[in-house]
């Protein structure tokens, strides 16, 4: 098992696991890739790309997708 | 000589190589509720309407998206930089839009002032550049100053979008003569965004010869935004049918309409 580390995740600490990558991130909260856009350390991180981006202690992440707005 | 008039109005709206079936477009946000949000842009026709890019609600997952609602493949979802206040966030916000995957095409905002919501000319200028040089499709927010619409234009902007009035603000088209200029001056297309209020502001937009209107807080603030949807639909065909039709002169003395000579004696 690997040691849990701290990520920031829309502004929140958040404890995941040492091995996380964005695509497991986004599974461990229940999101779907397909409708969400994720940045780590304010780079994009490409849809194909998530499930081999591995995430690091202290990284900050953004996951945002698209609501109402005129 | 008898002239036609169903051509012309027909003519679709071409922006960034895309043609839309509808010069109106609409923004999703400010509605009680999705299904009435759905129901009053159906009523009105658009086929692009507008959405936000912001953090997703980690306490809310399981509410629905609003990609649930819009079917992507029966509108046009373009993105904006709302909330943006300077080139950087515009630019990082429009490049997480890009990322979703559905178009190039963005509505930049780079705002200038809480109060009024005008726009940052320097930053929308830079962010349109920086944007465009990447491959974006930028539809340009913007006051109603030919300068500024002329240099987004030079900077490569798919489409300049100047305001009626300020943003929510219901005002209608506060300076006809400016938004005339622009769109006789410029080669690109010329959609006003912003201060609409009710179906007269948008007939009356429409009839300056601009090719599109985008509102949203017209359709969403109304006590019935299904009904007003309808209504807007009808004003923008109407002002542009008016415009391609060509008004008659004003003048400040009368003319009757009926003979002045084989009256009784």
């Amino acid at each position: 098992m690997n040691e849990a580390m701290t990520v920031v995740v829309n502004g929140e600490e958040r404890q995941v696991d040492g091995s996380s990558t964005a695509l497991g991130l986004l599974q461990h909260l229940g999101l779907d890739p397909r409708t969400v856009v994720v940045e780590v350390n304010r780079e994009i991180v490409r849809r194909p790309a998530l499930g081999n981006t591995q995430l690091h202690d202290g990284d900050q992440i953004e996951l945002v997708h698209f609501v109402g707005g005129g | 000589m008898v002239h036609t008039v169903a051509t012309p109005a027909e003519t679709n709206l071409i922006i960034g190589g895309h043609e839309f079936r509808s010069r109106l477009m609409v923004g999703t946000g400010k509605y009680a509720d999705n299904a009435t949000m759905v129901e009053a842009i159906r009523a009105s026709g658009a086929e692009v309407v507008t959405v936000a890019v912001r953090r997703v609600d980690l306490d809310r997952t399981k509410d629905e998206g609003i990609l649930y609602h819009l079917d992507p493949k029966q509108f046009f979802l373009l993105a904006n930089t709302a909330g943006c206040y300077n080139a950087e966030d515009a630019i990082r916000y429009a490049r997480l839009a890009r990322e979703a995957g559905f178009s190039d095409f963005i509505k930049l905002e780079v705002i200038g002032d809480e109060e009024t919501l005008l726009p940052d000319v320097d930053g929308l200028l830079e962010a349109s550049r920086t944007l465009v040089s990447e491959g974006f499709k930028v539809l340009a927010y913007t006051n109603d100053d030919l300068i500024t619409a002329l240099r987004l234009e030079d900077a490569g902007c798919a489409a300049v979008m100047p305001l009626a009035s300020p943003i929510g603000s219901g005002l209608g088209l506060i300076n006809p003569y400016n938004i005339r200029i622009i769109k006789r001056r410029l080669s690109v297309p010329v959609v006003v965004d912003a201060g609409v209020g009710t179906a007269s502001d948008a007939c009356l937009t429409m009839e300056q010869g601009v090719d599109g209107i985008l509102m949203n807080t017209a359709l969403a603030a109304a006590e019935n935004p299904v009904a007003m949807g309808h209504a807007m639909k009808r004003a923008v065909e109407a002002g542009r049918l008016a415009f391609l039709a060509g008004r008659m002169p004003k003048r400040e003395i009368a003319a009757p309409s009926s003979p002045t000579t084989g009256m009784l004696g």
